[in-house]
């Protein structure tokens, strides 16, 4: 296999304590050395030249739906993991609400076979019920050997408690973590957008806070009950980011994440109604409509709640940035409001919104690399990655943090563009990705 | 006197609209309330010009009272109500509605059961669009036809005093009105039970929540009492239209409480003895007829200021 030489960047590596000008050299899919001045012979292998690049551990995005098997038209395995890379992601877990739902081991088998084409590691994730019926639980042992690397309901919520924590129990004796999409469907209801000043102004069937909180707390207490660890998936909401700081404070295992929708955008993005320009007054349209690609779920909250969440990204609190890439085609979405399905893709857009909170100030870049690849691979179990130690799997992910770019999302890999963020100016971005030690993308095209 | 322009291409909202905009709209009412009074109620001011109705959720008073409006006006005017369109063969709105641009239909007037959809297609048409109920969110005309009727009573909007009670969090009777009486400097006080109140009032600046109708009741000059959708009894929003109509059901007593020239209103359908009792709804302080009759009148002024554009 072809070696590496990662020379004069910038290597974030918190697992090491490092962050300091390094050379990293590659061999044989992993990482071979790291140090000062080291050297690689041209007809050796490639080098890249790293000076004012930021090198960190492969970035892990534990969150991402692919739509395959049974809606490849929004996504596929591959184009999703084309998006992947191209956002600089060396590693994504993928939820079980495809068709039919990841919930037996002949389709997590067909997920890890398709996997093999994909330039990223792509880890399946199971459905924790049948169908995602919430009514019996899946094959769990036989899933985890054909590849399950976590157990959850995403998209849901298992309402029956006593299922919920047997399956917490036996997914805890496969070393397997349940990651909880918390949501009280009977709070929730017909919601289609954060129950406030928005909803309540434009008439729109709310999604209370409480709806997100209320299952958290459940979700919390019944770990702390069976002292096993559970992820809490996508917390939007200032009284979830108190609830899981008092349940770390007080020693239960949970973890958390946010999107960077929910650090980026508060509801107001909804209801983008403005005036246009005085000059143009006569005669032209009162109002712009109702933008379907602020529609998600859990919903954008309020700026109070944005605040809250990018304290405790600061905090720790948070552990996880993920992307909970939602891929919809266009016509899907270009419909009423209150029937477009939910859900944004991310995996193009993630790292340069991250990257807005290290010139905030919110994250360091230290922070930064444990946000994004360092807590996931500990949280999922990947033992040899989220970090660059010598003998750990060769996944990099390099950035540029200085350069310039526009979002468009007709330059999206993933097959789908349903984004908030199109025209959006921003600032850094994955310039080469590097999995098992080959490089499957780079943004100047030299693969 | 000059020409006065009404400056939008569609009527998809009140909130956003200026003070102009809505006196403008008042005015040209209430100089067309006496066509409907001719033996031949027809001018032929949008003649040749098409307006479709497009109704997504059952209306009779108000897509017969848009039909009615157009055709004094003399527009050819067609009606398709959802269960009859291509709706029911799996059509998207936007499909459905470039569909209807290709027939050159000057005025789409649009209710559909969901928030922005008028405001969906109005960026997608050269037709003008006016909004005949979207979801909860607004009710444009019905909130104008209620100021031609507050107007044509008491003279003046500032510092009057009006209560709208009942189901607020699902009306967009009441969304409309709220905006639309504070643009004026009227005081809008609401009262439903708690739940049916919106969690945040403060896209409503001004209006002020009462916990009892008898305390937004008190000294009040309007009374406008909005429908309980007796369809939505699954979401346990009351315990039954009983103790509904007992607790906030507008009665003589309640009446009582307001000043001795109260006007009420009711946008209709009504459900008597629900939430306002037969001898209310017909007694001398009734203006709900006169809200039909205007509703006519505010629909013709509407339908004449997006249609006629000349300068």
């Amino acid at each position: 296999m072809k070696r590496i030489l990662l020379r004069g960047g910038r290597v974030i590596d918190p697992e090491n304590k490092r962050d300091q000008k390094l050379d990293v050299l590659i061999a044989n899919g992993t990482i071979a050395e790291i140090g000062q001045k080291l050297q690689l012979d041209e007809s050796a292998g490639k080098v890249i030249q790293a000076e004012g690049l930021w090198v960190m551990p492969g970035a892990i995005d534990m969150h991402t739906h692919l739509r395959e098997p049974g809606q490849e038209y929004k996504e596929t395995i591959l184009s999703g993991a084309q998006a992947a890379a191209a956002g600089g992601f060396t590693s994504i877990a993928c939820m079980a609400n495809t068709s039919p739902v990841n919930d037996c081991a002949a389709v997590t088998r067909f997920i890890s076979e398709k996997s093999q084409l994909a330039p990223v590691n792509v880890f399946p994730i199971g459905a924790v019920t049948i169908g995602m019926q919430g009514k019996q639980m899946v094959e769990m042992a036989e899933m985890a050997t054909a590849g399950a690397i976590a157990f959850s309901e995403d998209g849901k919520t298992v309402e029956d408690s006593n299922l919920y924590r047997h399956a917490m129990e036996y997914a805890g004796s496969l070393n397997r973590i349940i990651i909880c999409h918390c949501q009280d469907n009977y709070l929730f209801a017909d919601g289609v957008i954060h129950e406030g000043e928005i909803s309540s102004t434009y008439g729109f069937p709310g999604i209370p806070s409480l709806a997100e909180e209320i299952d958290i707390a459940r979700c919390i207490l019944l770990a702390e009950f069976l002292e096993l660890p559970i992820h809490i998936a996508h917390i939007s909401t200032r009284g979830a980011v108190s609830l899981v700081a008092r349940a770390k404070e007080r020693g239960v295992k949970v973890t958390a994440e946010v999107t960077p929708h929910h650090f980026s955008l508060d509801h107001r993005a909804v209801a983008d109604l403005y005036y246009r320009d005085e000059v143009e007054y006569a005669m032209k349209r009162q109002f712009s409509c109702f933008n379907p690609n602020t529609k998600m779920s859990p919903p954008l909250r309020e700026p109070e709640d944005v605040i809250a969440i990018k304290e405790a990204l600061a905090a720790g609190i948070i552990d996880v940035i993920a992307s909970d890439h939602a891929p919809h085609e266009q016509t899907e979405k270009e419909v009423e409001y209150q029937y477009a399905p939910f859900g944004i893709v991310g995996l193009e857009t993630t790292i340069p919104l991250t990257m807005n909170l290290v010139r905030e100030g919110v994250l360091t870049p230290v922070k930064m690399v444990e946000r994004l690849s360092v807590a996931p691979a500990k949280i999922l179990g990947l033992s040899r990655k989220g970090s660059l130690e010598v003998g750990m799997d060769a996944d990099v992910t390099i950035i540029d943090p200085e350069v310039q770019w526009v979002i468009n999302k007709d330059n999206f890999r993933s097959k789908s563009s349903n984004t908030p963020f199109d025209g959006w100016r921003v600032q850094g971005k994955a310039l080469t990705t590097i999995v098992g030690g080959e490089i499957i993308f780079a943004a100047d095209g030299q693969v | 006197m000059k020409k006065r322009i009404f400056p939008w291409k569609d009527l998809l909202a009140i909130r956003g609209l200026h003070e102009d905009d809505i006196t403008l709209i008042l005015d040209t009412a209430e100089s067309f309330k006496e066509i409907s009074r001719r033996p031949i109620k027809k001018v032929p001011t949008l003649r040749g010009q098409t307006i479709i109705n497009l109704f997504y959720e059952p209306s009779t008073r108000t897509r017969s009272s848009f039909e009615i409006a157009a055709k004094r006006l003399s527009a050819d005017t067609i009606n398709i109500s959802a269960s009859t369109s291509s709706v029911v063969k799996g059509e998207t709105l936007l499909d459905t509605v470039k569909n209807l641009q290709a027939m050159a239909p000057d005025i789409i007037v649009i209710r559909h059961g969901c928030v922005g959809a008028p405001h969906l297609i109005a960026g997608q048409v050269d037709a003008r669009v006016v909004n005949a109920g979207d979801g909860a969110n607004e009710h444009p005309s019905q909130a104008l036809l209620d100021l031609l009727t507050i107007r044509e009573h008491k003279k003046v909007f500032a510092g009057l005093r009006v209560a709208i009670i009942g189901d607020i969090v699902h009306s967009r009777v009441a969304r409309s009105n709220m905006h639309a009486l504070s643009i004026f400097g009227a005081e809008v006080r609401v009262c439903s039970p708690p739940t049916m109140l919106p969690l945040n009032m403060n896209g409503f600046p001004g209006v002020k929540v009462c916990a009892s109708p008898e305390e937004a009741i008190e000294g009040v000059d309007v009374i406008m009492m909005l429908r309980i959708q007796l369809e939505r009894q699954d979401h346990t929003l009351f315990p039954s239209v009983n103790e509904y109509a007992r607790r906030y059901g507008l009665n003589r007593s309640r009446v009582g409480l307001a000043s001795n020239d109260v006007i009420i209103m009711h946008p209709g359908p009504m459900n008597r003895g629900v939430e306002i009792s037969s001898e209310v709804a017909d007694g001398k302080h009734s203006v709900i007829l006169d809200q039909v009759e205007n509703g006519v009148a505010v629909r013709m002024a509407v339908l004449y200021l997006l249609g006629d554009k000349s300068e």
